[in-house]
Parts: C-alpha cells; structure tokens; sequence
C-alpha cells in the first residue's frame, strides 16, 4: 500500500475500509421511526415558507403530514408531481439555504424539521418498491427533441413524455444525468443512485436516449429544429474558467476530478496529491476540496479570494470541509504555480474592487484544481444574456420552437432549479404545441 | 417541606398516590414492588367470588393511542377482574398488609348482585386487615355481560342496594367506584351516598375501541380476527374524569362525599388538579404501566415543591379549592372582556393562528406579506383557538379590556359590573322589569 505520507500524487493513500467510511451516505437515510419523529415535528405552516423557498413548490407540510399518516409512498407522489428528481434534490439540496432555512423551526429554536431526509424517506419508499407512478397521456403525435440528459433535459423530457409527446433526449456523454451522474459529491448520492433514478424516471415510457451526440458535434440546432416539433436545451456549462496566472496549464479542473471520482470503479486507483490547492469558493470547489481529503490527501487549502460569507458554498457545506480537514483560507488570490508551490496573494477590497495588498503566501500543491466558475460554449443564434442563453417566460429562447433550461440559462445553478426549469418549458412546450 | 401524609376515610397513607385496582396490583409481588418504590397505597386488583376464578383472553389484551413518538396517550384494555383463586388474594393481601401496616390496602370486589354473594366475601376480607373494599361497579368490558361491574353501576338503584348491604356486613369503610359510561355522574354518586357509602371514586374506564386493523377490518387489540370494546384510561380521559368529579363536588346531594379521583393522573400536577376539585386523593394506574412504579417519585416531589411554593402544609389544606370556581355557563361574567394578543417577539411565523381564524372562526387576525400576524380586536370574540393552536407557550394571550373601554367589536363600553345570562336582556326567561 502506498503510504499516506508518499509525496507528490499517488493512488491508494488510505485502505478499502477507510475509502468505504469516507465515501459513505453523508446523510444516512431515517428509519420509520426516525421519519415520525422527524415528520412530527412539521407545525403545517399556513402558507408555509419552506414551500416559498423550494424551486419547484414542493408541498412540504402536505408531504410531511402523510408521512405521519404512514403513507410514505404518497407522499413521494406529492414529492414526484412537482419534482421528478426528488430523490436526487432531497440528497443534495443545500436545504440549509432553502426549504430549511425558511423553516420556521429554524427560526424558533435553530434546528428546522429536516425536510430533506424525509423527502428521501419518501421517495426512497417509493423508489425501493419499484414501478412508476406516473401513466402518460394518450399520444400527441408530437416528437420534442431534448439535448442534454441531466436534470433540466430530464424533468422537461418526464413531463413532456407524460404529457403524451414522443421525447428524444439527445446526450454528449455515453451516460445520463448530467451533473447528478459526474458532478456533485460522492458522499452525497451513493450506490448509483443517479443512475437508477433515471431508469426509473424513464419508466414512464416515451423517451428515447441518443448517447454520444453532442450539439455543436454532429448535432446543429437547424436540423433539430427541422426534424422535431419543438426543441428543448438543457446543456451544460462546457468551458471551465481559467486561473489568470502563470503555471496554470499545471492546474487541473476541479469538475474533471469529481467526473473521474464519481466514475470510479475503485477508488483506491484514483490518484490524488499528498498536497492538494483547490482554488474557488462554491459547491464544486469544496465537493472537489472535501473528496481530495476523503482520497487521502494530507493537506488539503481551499482558496478563495474573498471573505468567507461571500462564498457560494453555504455555511453548511464551508462547516462540513472544516470538519473534514479541509483548511479554508479566504481572501487570496492565486498568482503563479511553479515547481509544485501555489503562490497566493492577499486580497483587499478597495472601493469594491478586489485588490492584491502584495502579501503573499506559498502553499506546497501536488495537485491545484480550478473551481472559479463554468462557461457556457457559445452556440449559433442564440441570445445571450450574462453569458448564457436568454429566455423569456417559461424557458422561451429567442428563436422560436426553441426553449431552454438548467445551467445553460440565467439563475441559480442548482439541480432543483433545473427541474424547475425543465418542468416549466414542457409545460409551456405542451401549451404551445396543443396550441398549433 | 410539605406533609404529603393523608388521610382518607381514616385510612392514612404516607402519600395520596394510591396504585387503582387493576394488572399492576394483581399479586403480592407486584404490590411489595410499588410499596418499596414508594406508593401510598394499593387498591387490590377485584377480586371475584370463591369457587372456580374468572378467565382472561389468551391474545392480546390491551390496544394504545399514542402522541408524538410513540407516547402512550390512552390505553384500552379487556383484561378481567383477577384470574386468580380468591384464597391465593387473601393471603397475600394479609401477609402485605401486615408487612406494610403505614400503608393503604383496598379490596376491590366484583360479586353477583345478590347479597348472600356479599355476605360470604365481606368477613373473609375483613379477615386480611385490609383497611377498606371498594365496589367495582365500574368495569364496562366482559363482567357487565355477566351482570357485574357497569351494569350495576348504570342502575343508581342497584348501587345503593349493593352499598347498603356492605355498610350492613362490614365495618371499614366503603368506598363505591363509579362507571363514566353513564349520562350524569351525580345520580350513581347520589345512589351510593343514599346506600351509606363513605366515599366514591371515580372514573373507571370508559367504553372504547382504540382502532380498527385496516387490513383486517377487526378492532385492536384483536383475537383471531375479532375485538371487543374495552376500558379506556390514560392521560386521554382526565378532562372527563376531571369533569365528573367536580360535578360530585358541586351537586348539593353529594357534596362532601368524599372522593378518590382516578382518570390519567400522571404527574403531580394532574395529581394537583383533581385535589384542587375535591379528591382527598387520587389512584393512578397508566401512568405506573407506561413507566413503571418509580413514576411515583416525581409525583411524590413534585406535589410536595409545588405545595411548599404556595404555602400548604398538607394535602388537605387545598383539597376542594377549585370546586367553588366551577359554576354554570350561566353564570359567568358576560362583562368580562378580552382580545387575544401577539407577542411579535416569541412568534414564529407559522401561521397557525392565522389559518384556524380565518377558515374556522372570526377573521380577526391580518396577515402582511411579511408574514406579520395582527389581532383585528374588531373581529376578535376572544375564542382563545389562537391560543390553542400556537405552538408557542405564551406567544398569544389573553388581554382583558378594562372598564370603560370601548369593545372595538362591539362598539359598548366595557362595564365594571358582573352580569350574566339569567340577567341579559336576550334571554326570554329573565326577569322582566315591572312594568
């Protein structure tokens, strides 16, 4: 076995029984009684705020309550009908900044009724029994082209199919389930959760998958348009953001690393840096930062350039890399990696712009991963709008018969949002094309 | 420190918690257990006539209703009198008695309403030094199809028979448990004062199906495939035990019968409430089968902290303090005049107010987008569901208007006199002025 302290980047640092108790469910799943209490504690809010707070409208006091009422899977069918992926939101939610939060037992005594691990005791009901709750609508007639097979594609595919309209999802990778396949944390989605959700997703029947085919490839908005009867967009942000600063070509993207980790047959292959400098603030900075720990890695610094309450990754998650070791400094800003040390420099806001003070700090790194942000590739005719698509209404892009939805399109890059998104534009896909 | 030693019909006990008459007094085992764990005093599970003992189900013998994580909040049962010989029960009741002379010892009886029954059961417990029988006319489950327990305690004439012939045949005192499945208490508590009884105690358990076994169609607990209503007790029925001990307390016929109050006491302060509205005691018997004997602990500290807060000495000195602040709807102050009142501080947003208000009440509580909850004393009939509902302790309260006041509801000025119904100008059967 290579030991923990071999130097520079290596696989199998720690043993198969400390791989297997670091990757474990981050959350474990409640048992019936653990969800009883649990749902008990749920005052069925008028108007409650935690439904405000969901993306999608989850009517939390209505599903909570039938839990009490032991009807778990009922309950997943008020999750479902709002939320196909609820299985996949109610593990990696940040529920601390959503439903939650606004919890008003939150408010009242700072512990909020744990919405996500009942929505999983749900839909884990549900999902465990099998079969497909929904039944899709008579045929249409009408074929609706979905490119990208993760979260929004999926939800816009599901409510479409449903809705009767035959759905071809056109996919750039050989998997489904875009960031819930190869992005997210491993602790958070495990035993192939990911995968099995969209098998069961596409239980409803109605939707085709075409793998390996990528818009802007062998795929042209055109043609798509030609041949189907409305076209959805649910891509991904394909460009990772580079760090402004000599040496970058050494560093590697955080994204890439998750991908490799969460496609991982064993993960005692996987190499990673005895000393590891993750650079960026969000989501995916510390899933990247936390897993490099959980790898094996010594020393782990996640960097960001501002304070700490401006990071993206909410104070749950910036608690849960403490705690896993990870060092976080805020305020810094990468300047060179050379001869393995990651130059970093003090920042200061002056006058709102951030600025270097000309302190510098040097970090020992292995392995420097990018986490500053994704980017959209640039696609033909389509309107941007802070570099992504522009659409109005319910996903509605600037050329008509096209929508789009998820990360490709202004707001929060959120899994939920994303079904939000996706489920919106079918619906608004139907109108239009019951309309016609 | 305040005494906690009472004593009732001239029996003393160390402490007013007596253990009722029920599975947890079945045997002497049981009963050491609870007088080493501190129990005042044991009413003996009902013992039947001599000759061959009763039978009980060989299923499952009790159904439950519970609270928030499985807490017992009612608890029915179909379990009969002992099953026991009867010789067996009195030897051991004499060995315990004479074992635990400070402490109180009941025998409870359930004999055929025929008095030869009674004369033959009354020497032979006298015979154990048991400081008093209590007549289980309450039993509503198996012994009333056989004439027994609430079929005798449904017919005020039998309980004054039965407790005339006890009175006649024995010489300690003769306490009569009364069944609630009944329309008004106070005509079986009249009965049993009319037949010499020294005190009544109340409420035995209260016909009941807990649930019914949705796959089965059969009601819990269930004996191959089918269920019988029981008894049921627990901390579900105090209010209705609550209510009918204070109607014994107020009914001028019954007044100053004494009382051993029985119905879901499980704390001190439920021990508390039901002195306060008469009982010179109070027996307990869920409350001991959910947590076991040394539940009486709490309720032992916990009366005696609360009794040395308001300054009472012994138990006796507040027996009854309540009785004469329950009166009839038709004398409560209708110039009595509150509005409910929102501390915005403690509130949680919840909205629970709001909901019960608006769907189910008066509309007198606004809410803001912001999810502000305000009284609209205009519409506001000070109902108290607010209250109720709110699940935070003292966020709402009741405000009462001073005199003088304008009621913005009602558009009068708050008087400061008392005036109740058979006084309203609404009501036909007021006294009218001359004319």
């Amino acid at each position: 076995m290579t030991h923990p302290l071999t130097p520079g980047v290596a696989a199998g640092r720690l043993t198969t029984e400390e791989i297997e108790a670091n990757f474990a469910d981050l959350h474990p799943p409640l048992d019936q009684h653990e969800a009883h209490v649990a749902a008990d504690r749920c005052y069925f809010c008028h108007d409650a705020p935690c439904i405000t707070a969901c993306p999608t409208d989850i009517d939390i006091p209505l599903f909570i309550r039938q839990i009490s009422t032991g009807q778990p899977e009922a309950a997943a069918r008020t999750i479902l009908e709002q939320n196909i992926l609820g299985g996949m939101c109610a593990r990696v939610c940040p529920t601390e900044t959503l439903c939650e939060q606004a919890c008003v037992r939150e408010m009242a005594e700072g512990k909020p009724v744990e919405i996500g691990r009942l929505q999983r005791f749900a839909t884990d009901a549900m999902m465990t029994r099998q079969g497909h709750p929904f039944v899709r609508a008579a045929a249409t007639g009408k074929h609706v082209a979905v490119v990208g097979a993760g979260p929004a594609g999926l939800a816009c595919a599901h409510r479409l199919a449903m809705k009767g309209h035959k759905v071809t999802i056109y996919e750039a990778k050989e998997k489904p389930g875009g960031l819930n396949e190869y992005g997210l944390a491993a602790y958070k989605t495990t035993d192939d959760f990911a995968a099995r959700e969209v098998d069961w997703l596409l239980g409803i029947g109605g939707i085709e998958i075409a793998y390996g085919r990528m818009l802007g490839g062998d795929l042209s908005l055109d043609a798509l348009r030609e041949g189907h009867d409305a076209v959805f967009l649910g891509i991904g942000l394909g460009a990772v953001n580079a760090l402004e600063m000599p040496g970058d070509a050494e560093a590697a993207n955080a994204v890439d690393f998750i991908a490799a980790l969460r496609q991982a047959g064993d993960l005692r292959a996987l190499p990673v840096g005895r000393n590891v400098v993750v650079i960026g603030g969000g989501m995916t900075a510390v899933d990247a930062a936390v897993q490099a720990r959980l790898l094996g890695a010594e020393n782990v610094t996640l960097a960001y350039r501002r304070d700490r309450d401006r990071m993206g990754a909410s104070k749950f998650e910036q608690d849960l890399a403490a705690s896993k070791g990870v060092r976080i400094i805020s305020n810094v800003m990468p300047v060179a990696l050379e001869d393995g040390t990651m130059v970093l420099e003090y920042t200061a806001d002056v006058d709102g712009r951030l600025q270097g003070t000309g302190e510098r700090i040097e970090l020992p790194a292995d392995q420097v991963l990018r986490a500053i942000g994704q980017m959209l590739v640039p696609l033909g005719d389509l309107g941007l709008e802070r570099g992504k698509i522009a659409v109005a209404g319910a996903g509605r892009s600037g050329i008509a018969g096209v929508w789009a939805g998820g990360d490709c399109t202004p707001g929060e890059d959120l899994t939920v949002v994303a079904v939000a998104e996706g489920r919106d534009a079918a619906e608004d896909i139907h109108a239009a094309l019951m309309q016609a | 420190m305040a005494d906690l030693t009472t004593n009732f019909l001239g029996i003393s006990s160390p402490n007013p918690f007596w253990l009722a008459s029920a599975p947890p007094t079945d045997k002497e085992y049981n009963v050491r257990r609870a007088f080493e764990a501190g129990w005042g005093g044991v009413v003996w599970k009902t013992l039947g006539e001599e000759g061959l003992p009763v039978v009980n189900v060989n299923g499952p013998r009790y159904g439950a209703i519970y609270g928030a994580d499985r807490r017992l909040l009612g608890l029915n049962n179909i379990e009969l009198i002992t099953d026991r010989p009867l010789e067996v029960n009195l030897e051991e009741m004499a060995r315990v008695k004479a074992d635990y002379p400070d402490r109180a010892l009941i025998a409870s009886i359930m004999v055929p309403c025929e008095e030869a029954a009674w004369k033959a059961i009354l020497p032979r417990v006298a015979e154990t030094g048991a400081d008093g029988i209590e007549l289980n006319f309450g039993c509503p489950h198996g012994m009333s199809e056989r004439g027994m327990g609430s079929a005798v305690g449904q017919v005020p004439e039998y309980i004054e028979m039965v407790t005339r012939w006890c009175k006649q045949n024995y010489d300690r005192p003769v306490i009569v448990k009364l069944t609630p499945n009944i329309t008004d208490i106070r005509k079986p508590a009249t009965a049993a004062r009319n037949g010499g009884a020294d005190a009544v105690s109340l409420i035995n358990t209260i016909n009941s199906i807990t649930s019914i076994d949705l796959d089965n169609f059969a009601p819990e607990p269930t004996i191959d495939g089918k269920g019988s209503h029981g008894g049921y007790c627990g901390p579900a029925v105090k209010p209705i035990a609550l209510s009918m001990v204070s109607e014994i307390a107020r009914n001028p016929e019954t007044r100053g019968l004494p009382i051993s109050g029985i119905g879901g006491v499980t704390t001190w302060r439920d021990a508390a409430e039901f002195i306060a509205l008469g009982a010179g005691n109070v027996q307990v018997c869920t409350a001991a089968m959910t947590y076991g004997f040394k539940i009486v602990e709490e309720m032992k500290r916990g009366l005696s902290e609360w009794m040395d807060e308001k300054g009472f000495a012994r138990v006796e000195d507040f027996v009854g303090m309540a009785v004469p602040n329950v009166t009839d709807w038709q004398y409560l102050n209708l110039n009595y005049v509150t509005k409910a009142r929102i501390d915005q501080e403690a509130c949680i947003k919840c909205g629970r107010c709001y909901a019960a208000c608006e769907d189910t009440s008066h509309q007198a509580i606004a809410m803001t987008p912001d999810r502000t909850f305000e009284v609209i004393d205009a519409e506001c009939v000070a109902c108290n569901l607010c209250v109720d509902v709110c699940p935070v302790e003292n966020c709402i309260s009741m405000e009462r208007l001073a005199a003088g006041a304008v009621d913005p509801r009602t558009g009068r000025v708050v008087q400061e006199d008392y005036a109740n119904w058979t006084t309203h100008p609404n009501n036909p059967m007021a006294p009218q002025a001359a004319e």
